[in-house]
């Protein structure tokens, strides 16, 4: 029953996405053309800039991008939500957009990176490990954006709420993903990380849990 | 919240208050290179920080009581809480940063617990911008809460476990010896946690004021409509 909801949901939200193509295009144009601007600033000298700065130009586009991304999750209202959100338990529903948002930002990461890759050229060593962190720094975002953005929905101002809680909030979950791109660029193996790898998954189950739990008491309002 | 309005607990709080301080200045301190005086610095520091994770702690509690109840009453206490959390973490960068202005050379040495701690206050900053931004009481109270809860799950991975992955200059991390080493006549903690019960309860007290006064301002309204 539980799992069918879920599926129903997952279902929807991927047709509405299907159909409409807002976020995935939306967020889509906004990294191409994030990363054409790096792209024409270091054009011609694919070496201008160091691994930190690689990385750290890549890590506010994923940022950023997830924060696009998300920021709609909860903002449309139709009186259509309403009709499904009527039938269908608020614990379901926070689920299910988290999963669905998942899928989303690993979609947007996996484009990104590769074109982030094609275009400023790859800096990292050991890739396996990079694209771990990427991996985890997506389900991350957006399970806690998720949350953020069911929050910020609730309030009037809210695009520019989901800035304000989320931006703090989510600093710890970027050092560690930071730390971890850090070893992969100097080319060291996944031991080294380790810590930082599970202390990442152990964040992405608290929120999970928390928007499971919380989730309900937002609703209700 | 009638803790704080007891008589014994406001006299234990000015005494020990008045303890900390005395003490805290005129005690004799184990003399250490680079330290010497500073470590006095301890007393006031220290606790700020203890005193925060208490009191932010508390906020969550009635947060998550409020949750369970929808008692009004749970969501003011919350509140107050959570700004003499903001509170004393402001004080505590504030007296970190002089601190390490005179024994690490800078006041911003972009320690990992330095920089923990400001985004921890950002954090609770956050969220008294969610609270203004939100017109409706009701609905305000249950936002608010959900968030609090969720910033206290973000702030423990950010206080207790990052400082901890890399090497920091405070003592206890990084290599450096713990807490432990710099008392090792126990004198030290003879004032230490008088300090911090004595913060910790200042910060009860205050949070309960306001928390009067809101109660306070929120019947005087209630009365002005009728």
């Amino acid at each position: 029953m539980f799992f069918q909801e879920l599926w129903q949901l997952l279902k929807k939200d991927l047709k509405v996405e299907l159909r409409r193509k807002t976020s995935i295009s939306g967020v889509l144009l906004y990294l191409v053309s994030s990363i054409f601007v790096l792209y024409f600033t270091f054009t011609g000298a694919a070496n201008s800039i160091g691994a930190a700065t690689w990385s750290a130009l890549f890590w506010i586009l994923m940022l950023f991008g997830a924060m696009n991304a998300m920021a709609t999750s909860f903002y449309e209202t139709g009186e259509r939500n309403q009709y499904y959100y009527c039938v269908a338990s608020p614990t379901t529903i926070i689920l299910a957009k988290a999963v669905y948002n998942i899928l989303l930002m690993l979609l947007l990461a996996a484009i990104g990176y590769a074109f982030y890759i094609l275009l400023m050229g790859n800096k990292v060593e050991s890739s396996a490990v990079f694209v771990l962190a990427v991996f985890l720094a997506s389900a991350g975002f957006s399970t806690f954006l998720t949350l953020v953005s069911a929050i910020s929905a609730k309030s009037s101002r809210s695009p520019f709420l989901i800035a304000v809680l989320g931006f703090p909030t989510i600093i710890p979950m970027i050092m560690l993903v930071i730390k971890i791109s850090k070893n992969a660029i100097a080319g060291l193996a996944l031991e080294n990380s380790m810590k930082e790898v599970l202390v990442l998954v152990a964040i992405n189950i608290i929120s999970l849990t928390l928007s499971y739990l919380l989730f309900p008491y937002l609703w209700r309002s | 919240m009638k803790l704080a309005s007891q008589t014994w607990f406001r006299a234990l709080t000015i005494a020990l208050l008045l303890y900390t301080v005395l003490a805290g200045m005129l005690f004799d301190v184990p003399r250490l290179p680079i330290l010497n005086e500073s470590i006095r610095a301890l007393y006031f520091h220290v606790p700020m920080w203890f005193g925060m994770v208490i009191i932010l702690l508390l906020s969550v509690i009635h947060s998550i009581r409020y949750l369970s109840g929808f008692d009004i009453k749970n969501d003011v206490l919350a509140t107050q809480y959570a700004n003499v959390g903001i509170l004393y973490g402001v004080l505590g960068l504030l007296t970190g940063m002089l601190w390490a202005n005179y024994t690490w050379g800078t006041p911003w040495h972009g320690d990992p617990k330095q920089t923990t701690a400001a985004i921890a206050v950002l954090i609770y900053l956050a969220y008294s911008v969610l609270r203004g931004s939100i017109e409706d009481g009701d609905r305000k109270a249950r936002i608010a809460a959900v968030y609090n809860i969720f910033a206290f799950a973000a702030m423990i991975p950010l206080l207790f476990i990052l400082p901890r992955l890399t090497s920091s200059m405070h003592p206890g991390s990084g290599g450096n010896p713990g807490f432990n080493a710099y008392d090792l006549d126990s004198k030290m903690r003879m004032v230490f946690y008088p300090s911090v019960i004595a913060f910790t309860a200042l910060g009860i007290w205050i949070a309960s004021l306001y928390t009067r006064l809101q109660f306070a301002r929120n019947s005087f309204e209630e009365n002005n409509q009728q």
